[in-house]
């Protein structure tokens, strides 16, 4: 069963009535960020964006749209798992050291405008941080009772491969409500994903939809998967890296590699951490804070003798075979959603739809 | 408590092994963290300096760690005297599993401080001594004055293992064996169909003896990896080695399953 939104005002209005923090997509500095809204005007209507390896623009719409614009800049990575966290403060006493906890609640969050492929990177971060043996408590607590309204998407980007990830255009499952937008209408269809959804949406204004209008909604998603800007077969890809790992073409994607590692900050399943230890100057107070680290980090594979990947190439080589290939070892499912944000942040434009290809003829090549 | 939360250890006593090498015998301040088996480490944390992670070279009541000075945290872990408190969290990673080779012949190689993750294993055996064939035990180190726990290889000998030592440079007074470890591998006394094979030491050097003992006839040959490890827990990514996370289904791995990896430069 399905219904329509005359807007998102009042569903804005109802969470934050109910204790949430919302955050969506907003224009900010010329970009489509993720950041707290204080209403729903707030919303980029009218805004898209223009897509590109290592190029970023948002454009004005002929409508008024408030989520036809593709991955922007963020990820909801850094609000689950923030860039920096403090993991404990010590103190030195007069036989050792003493070391607190310190536990902050978390603010409840409601995402509003979560992309398909968005929704399955959040699930593959709740995999690697709580789905073993040890749970990340502190990003569980951030994870826990998010209130996710998913957007499907009717507007895919330039750089968008969702499809041939498996992650999108629709969404059918793992969120409170979906939502699809009728671009420029001003109206939504929605979908109920959980208990939390129906009773959000029973506390708003919402009719029933009526099969012609749902029928369209669910056309228009399907149509977008038609319209992917890059495709990337993930058939055969897992042992396409196991069988790579010597191919020539690394050398080739080294030369124009920076290990800048912005592909890894904007990734929405990065999920690597270094610990650092801090004192202040007496020594009597220390703590240990967590940050993002990045394998393109000269000293991300540091040992005494010499990091393990000093060269462009090994750390090139150990990001994307990690990523679409031993993740599937590790975590049982593929590290990459499709959402095309390395490509456009890197600033030298490297897509690695392309590498991956090419990786692919060469390997052709090499078996006639 | 998080997995990421040291808990407090005293140090009790210090042993000096080598120039740069200490042996920690450890006591719970409190709680003590779960029972460790030989091959697991933990991540040692000095206050205020840092973590790092420290196998641990004997397991039970009393709890020993080996720390070689070789960089901020492990020089002020190995300097640490008696009364002194350290954060132990742990135990971590998957063991030798020299539980579970009853019956067999055991082959032990240690390279310098590799020697550190074997000896709870060793001692292990050397209790159980009738339950396993034949204990070779060979060692490695650059010189007689790097040889650590030196001192307790005749008791060794004496409890039933054959202890084979050599080193790269000999000094003055040493009429041992000279050269590579890989050339004690001929002694190794093993039935080799029925032998588990050990290794811990600098990579290369594992590399070699699994080679060589997989040329005497040995197929099950279990090695211990190094990597870069910031939690020990499987979340920050930096012991990373193909399909592995070595903190997790590591340190120890069947040589035949890594020895591929290991040939890929930069890995
Ligand atoms: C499973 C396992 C078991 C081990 N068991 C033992 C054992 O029993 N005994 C033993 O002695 N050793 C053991 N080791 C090795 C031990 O962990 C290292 O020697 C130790 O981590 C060195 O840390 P350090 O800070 O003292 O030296 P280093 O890290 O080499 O320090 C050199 C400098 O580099 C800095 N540095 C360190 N890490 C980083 C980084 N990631 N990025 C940037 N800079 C960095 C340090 O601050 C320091 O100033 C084991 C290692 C593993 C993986
Ligand atoms: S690897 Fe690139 S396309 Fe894939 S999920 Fe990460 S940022 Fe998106
Ligand atoms: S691929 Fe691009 S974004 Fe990633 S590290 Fe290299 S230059 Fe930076
Ligand atoms: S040490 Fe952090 S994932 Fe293995």
């Amino acid at each position: 069963m399905a219904w329509i939104l005359d807007g998102v005002a009042g569903l804005h209005a109802a969470l934050v009535e109910s204790g949430y923090t919302v955050i969506g997509p907003t224009v900010r500095d010329r970009a489509i960020v993720l950041a707290e809204l204080g209403s729903a005007d707030d919303l980029p209507y009218g805004w898209g964006v223009t897509l590109e390896p290592g190029g970023y623009r948002i454009r004005r719409r002929a409508d008024s749209a408030a989520f036809a614009h593709s991955a922007g800049p963020q990820s909801w990575k850094p609000f689950l798992h923030p860039p920096r966290v403090k993991l404990w403060d010590a103190r030195r006493t007069d036989d050792g050291f003493e070391i607190r906890e310190e536990r902050e609640e978390p603010p409840r969050y409601a995402f509003l405008g979560v992309r398909p492929c968005d929704l399955r990177a959040i699930g593959i971060l709740d995999r690697v941080l709580t789905g073993d043996r040890y749970r990340d408590d502190s990003y569980a607590a951030r994870r826990d009772g998010i209130f996710i309204i998913v957007v499907n998407c009717t507007e895919p980007g330039e750089t968008c491969f969702c499809v041939s990830m498996g992650t999108g255009p629709g969404a059918d499952s793992g969120y409170d409500l979906a939502l699809t937008e009728f671009a420029g209408e001003g109206r939504f269809l929605v979908d109920v994903g959980s208990d939390a959804g129906a009773d959000m949406l029973a506390r708003i204004e919402h009719r029933a939809a009526d099969p012609v209008t749902e029928t369209r909604a669910r056309a228009e998603v399907d149509a977008a998967a038609g319209r992917m800007g890059r495709e990337m077969p993930a058939d055969g890809l897992r042992e396409l890296m196991a069988g790579s790992l010597e191919a020539a073409r690394w050398d080739d994607v080294a030369r124009r590699c920076l290990t800048c590692g912005n592909c890894t900050m904007v990734c929405p399943t990065c999920y690597c951490t270094t610990v650092e230890d801090v004192t202040d100057l007496t020594g009597d107070h220390a703590e240990r804070w967590q940050r993002w680290d990045s394998c393109f980090d000269l000293d991300f594979s540091h040992l005494p003798g010499g990091s393990v990947r000093t060269s462009t190439k090994s750390r090139y080589r150990q990001w994307l075979t990690h990523k679409l290939g031993t993740w599937h070892d590790q975590f049982g499912s593929s590290g990459c959603v499709g959402c095309g944000r390395c490509i456009v942040w890197c600033p030298v434009g490297i897509d690695l739809t392309e590498e991956v290809a090419a990786l692919r003829q060469e390997r052709e090549d090499s078996d006639e | 408590m998080t997995a990421m939360t040291p808990v407090p250890y005293r140090v009790t006593e210090r042993r000096e092994e080598t120039r740069d090498t200490a042996t920690l015998v450890l006591r719970p301040c409190g709680e003590p963290i779960p029972p460790v088996r030989p091959g697991q480490f933990t991540m040692m944390y000095a206050y205020g300096v840092g973590e790092a992670p420290i196998s641990v070279s004997r397991t039970g009541a009393v709890m020993e760690q080996t720390v070689r000075d070789v960089g901020a945290v492990s020089r002020a872990l190995a300097g640490s005297g008696p009364g002194r408190m350290i954060g132990v969290r742990g135990p971590y990673g998957v063991g030798w599993g020299v539980e579970d080779a009853v019956g067999r012949d055991l082959v032990f190689a240690g390279g310098g401080i590799g020697l550190a993750p074997l000896r709870p294993a060793i001692l292990y055996a050397l209790r159980r001594r009738a339950s396993y064939g034949a204990i070779t035990v060979l060692i490695g180190a650059r010189t007689p004055a790097d040889l650590i726990y030196r001192a307790e290889f005749d008791g060794w000998r004496e409890r039933g293992a054959r202890v084979e030592v050599t080193v790269d440079r000999a000094g003055d007074g040493w009429r041992g064996n000279v050269g590579l470890i890989t050339s004690l591998v001929s002694l190794a006394c093993a039935d080799p169909p029925n032998a588990t094979a050990f290794i811990c030491g600098p990579e290369v050097m594992m590399r070699f003896t699994a080679e060589a003992l997989e040329a005497r006839g040995l197929t099950d040959v279990r090695i211990s990896l190094e990597r870069n490890m910031r939690c020990g827990v499987g979340w920050c990514g930096h012991c990373q080695l193909g399909p592995r996370l070595v903190c997790r289904d590591g340190p120890v791995v069947a040589y035949r399953d890594v020895a591929p990896e290991l040939l890929v430069k930069e890995r």
